[in-house]
């Protein structure tokens, strides 16, 4: 036996269950898909692919679908543009990508099929582009050999928000291209100045050099430099200041001003630093963006969760898979065991049972029967239903769900930072300044008056200001990421650092998330009797037994019956055996069972056991807490923090948790849909002063998380929860998010360190102006040593380092 | 000194053709995925492994 569990998959790398080992072979697989991945691969001489050395992390399985839908009218209106020469051009989002080998494989798929022409895969963002001849080769076709490889697609649905989101960053890199090329050559003529200037340059070369600084300058500020002009205006047509307004009006000045001395050939020039603030404050800008671009970027997956088909059953009777786009209400589809719905509706034939822990976080199978109402997102468990469909596609539960989520991700504030929160006080400050200096030496020396006034806009340029928030942020979340903390937006950061109100979900967050055997009273006889029976079984109850007792030796059971939601019966080594719900079995079996339930915990789901009429044991099953979940429960609340728990599950169930976590029952609230999580939470963030934190895994969080001012999706959660949340952890339990906590509040500090110094700087560089003692040398100096002091203290700040246990 | 007149006009023009080259390469589109060339760039030539005459259709399966 132990020489089998060796063996590894030629193709994933995983371990080969027993039943699949083939003796004598060379080659072991341990799936029928990995097994057809590798005979593509191989007999296409692609062996390489086994070379490039990264192993699998997950089974490579083929879903075997046939994905008609992708041939239907209506997925081609959708997804397919048409890119010339008779070709076709889709993006589809492909499963399981996440390395070399995986990029080199999905671009060789051209080859794999005829009349497939490109291939492209986008690694960080999972996107394929497939260009292909629609008369050669069917997208169907495609979408089975990328299936077969192990990559399942799924038709991206964001590809007219992407191409406008491309044109953006590409418009931002240009003007920071060309802004910093123009910075860096306006500082050499200028250097060229000030060495004159030092030791002394004949009249020509210095006019010279004006005249270079300022053909260089122009393009500057009426390209890259235009886009504070723009804010400056709108924000002063909305009538409040924005840091643009200063940025814009000394630009204005200085480069106006420095035109005229240019001309007149006396006083000074403002050109480099005009150039370098530019290029400053463009970077800083970008950096701040593209923490906030990560936020939005998971938004489209979400549109993943519910299936993209379903299968039709047509009036005579025939199955046709169509897009779920193209679902009617009153239509009959299909739902097989494994199947996620695709829209709500009622249950016209069959019974089975359903997760319905994307809406519900419920983490128990709900039975469903005919003319009971079924959502779309929901799994099918056991065995097939038919649904007739009610509220397809944007009407369902789900979609209306995943709008809120949207909607709040709108709704909510920009990002307020300190710096910006401080702009109009520091613009009408220095805009006041300005005026002072004028007007005081107009009396006293009207030559200088405008130089002054104008040295200090410039010199008060708030770059170190504009840069120590982003620069800040930025470093700690790329030290935060080293940490398994993924951080979406700085301003998520800044909200954790003073205390509030923490909602945890139950399911997933503080419990494991799966069914364990929790408590066992009953003889250990009885042990592998009830392994025999549950292993016919395809309940999660019964892989609950199964992990518990792995290495019990297990007989045959025969003559098995199993009843829904009652529970199993059968023949074991010459014992009835009965496995069930109490219910279940008191009904077929004698026996006290007081003494074994009494103990056990109103959070498991209890189960009976009788052998040959007589009940002997009684088995508790549940959702395990997290090891470290009460400490980080304690640990946060000595923080000032007020934790509460938010559950779908039944009060009961949340209210022995509370007890486990030594939570006031007050603070556990069980039985909340989707919905009444998301009002509870916007309640207490209108109504509460500090921070709105809501942590989950599940789709019935997303709403909450999206609306809640810190949303913080944990390990394991669904794609659309964390693609809502501000935050993901991948380290499972709680202890991240207490190493999250002190994080934040050690950046915060940073920022405020960095906003000290920037200010010191100004304050000098302000009175430095205002006492006409600043020259051009002075200010180039004080200008890039302001920004660089808040770069160094940022990056060399230890915000996020692992944290005494 | 004067043949600064010539040689500043001319490493102005070449910053113009540089910053030219590089707004041409921003809008067709060679920075907005700095992820997977990195990654491609491990992987040899396919004609190495893929002799022209084997690029016959698979049916999938």
């Amino acid at each position: 036996m132990t020489s089998v569990r060796c063996l590894r998959c030629v193709h994933c790398g995983l371990d080969v269950p027993a039943g699949f080992v083939e003796p004598g072979a060379a080659s072991q697989f341990c799936c029928a898909g990995c097994r057809v991945a590798y005979r593509i691969i191989h007999e296409h001489g692609l062996d390489q692919y086994y070379r490039l050395g990264e192993k699998r992390e997950a089974a490579v399985r083929s879903t075997q679908r046939t994905y008609e839908e992708f041939d239907h009218p209506s997925f081609e209106d959708l997804y397919v543009r048409d890119a010339g020469n008779g070709l076709s051009e889709v993006e589809l989002y492909i499963e399981g990508v996440h390395c070399a080998s995986c990029v080199w494989l999905v671009e060789r798929v051209p080859f794999l099929l005829e009349g497939v022409a490109r291939a492209e895969l986008e690694v960080r963002r999972s996107l394929a582009r497939i260009t292909w001849d629609a008369n050669a080769v069917k997208l169907s076709n495609v979408a089975r050999m990328l299936d077969s490889l192990g990559y399942a697609p799924h038709p991206y649905r964001g590809v007219r928000r992407d191409a406008l989101r491309r044109k953006e960053d590409r418009a931002m890199l240009v003007r920071i291209g060309v802004s910093g090329a123009i910075a860096g050559n306006l500082m050499l003529a200028a250097a060229a100045l000030y060495a004159g200037w030092a030791g002394g340059m004949e009249h020509e070369w210095q006019l010279f050099f004006r005249w270079v600084s300022f053909v260089l300058v122009t393009p500057t500020i009426l390209w890259p430099g235009r886009v504070f002009f723009a804010g400056a205006w709108s924000a002063l047509r909305a009538r409040t200041l924005h840091m643009d307004v200063p940025i814009a009006l000394g630009l204005a000045a200085g480069y106006v001003q420095g035109a005229i001395n240019t001309i007149r050939d006396s006083g000074p020039i403002y050109f480099d630093g005009l150039a370098v603030l530019v290029f400053l404050l463009l970077v800083g800008r970008y950096v701040q963006q593209r923490g906030q671009r990560a936020a939005a970027d998971g938004a489209e997956l979400l549109f993943s969760l519910t299936p993209t088909t379903a299968r039709v059953i047509d009036g005579a009777g025939a199955v046709h898979e169509v897009p779920a786009e193209a679902l009617l209400p009153g239509t009959i589809i299909e739902v097989r065991p494994g199947e996620t719905l695709a829209a709500d509706g009622v249950v016209a034939d069959g019974r089975s049972q359903l997760d319905m822990a994307l809406l519900t976080g419920e983490s128990r199978p709900e039975s469903v029967g005919v003319g009971m109402k079924v959502y779309a997102g929901t799994v099918n468990v056991t065995s097939p239903i038919r649904v007739r469909v009610e509220q397809p596609g944007e009407s369902s539960r789900v979609a209306k769900i995943l709008r809120q989520v949207e909607e709040s991700g709108r709704r909510r504030a920009p990002v307020v930072q300190a710096a910006n929160r401080m702009a109009p006080w520091f613009v009408g400050g220095v805009l006041a300044l300005a005026v002072v200096t004028f007007v005081v030496w107009r009396s006293r020396d009207p030559a200088r008056a405008m130089d002054n006034a104008i040295a200090l806009l410039i010199v008060t340029c708030p770059c170190a200001l504009a840069l120590s928030t982003p620069l800040a942020v930025s470093a700690a979340i790329a030290r935060a990421a080293r940490r398994g903390i993924f951080v979406k937006g700085g301003d998520a950061l800044e909200s954790l650092a003073r205390p509030g109100r923490i909602f945890l979900d139950k399911t997933g967050t503080i419990t494991e998330s799966r069914t364990a055997l929790v408590q066992w009273c009953g003889p250990e006889w009885v042990q592998p009797l009830v392994l025999a029976l549950e292993a016919e079984s395809t309940h999660p109850l019964a892989a609950g037994f199964r992990a518990a007792w792995p290495e019990a030796e297990v007989p045959r059971a025969c003559e098995t019956t199993h009843v829904v939601s009652g529970g199993i019966a059968g023949n074991v080594a010459g014992h009835r055996v009965i496995v069930g719900s109490p219910a279940f079995v008191k009904a077929r079996a004698l026996g006290s069972v007081g003494a074994m339930t009494s103990r056990m915990d109103a959070s498991l789901t209890p189960v009976l056991v009788a052998v040959d009429g007589r009940i002997v044991a009684a088995a508790g099953l549940g959702d395990p807490i997290r090891g470290d979940a009460a400490r980080s429960v304690a640990r946060l609340r000595s923080r000032g923090w007020h934790v509460s728990v938010l559950s779908g599950d039944a009060g009961a169930v949340v209210a022995a948790i509370g007890r486990e976590l030594d939570l006031p029952a007050r603070d556990c609230e069980g039985g909340m849909s989707p919905e009444d999580k998301l009002h509870m939470v916007e309640k207490v963030r209108d109504e509460e002063d500090g921070p709105v934190v809501m942590v989950g895994d599940g789709v019935n969080d997303a709403a909450a998380i999206a609306a809640a001012s810190v949303g913080i999706g944990v390990h394991g959660g669904a794609e659309a929860c964390l693609s809502a949340a501000d935050i993901y952890l991948t380290r499972p339990g709680l202890a991240p998010l207490v190493e999250l906590v002190r994080g934040a509040e050690r950046t915060m500090g940073v920022i405020k360190r960095n906003l000290a110094f920037s200010l010191a700087y100004n304050l000098a560089g302000a009175a430095l102006a205002m006492t006409g003692s600043i020259n051009p040398l002075v200010a180039a100096i004080l200008m890039p040593a302001s920004s660089l002091t808040v770069v160094l203290s940022s990056w060399h700040a230890r915000t996020f380092v692992e944290s005494p246990a | 000194m004067s043949v600064l007149y010539i040689v500043v006009p001319v490493a102005l023009l070449i910053v113009a053709v540089a910053v030219g080259a590089f707004v041409w390469a921003a809008n067709r589109g060679q920075f907005d995925d700095l992820e997977t060339p990195a990654l491609r760039m491990l992987h040899d030539d396919e004609e190495r492994i893929l002799p022209a005459n084997d690029r016959g259709p698979v049916s999938p399966p």
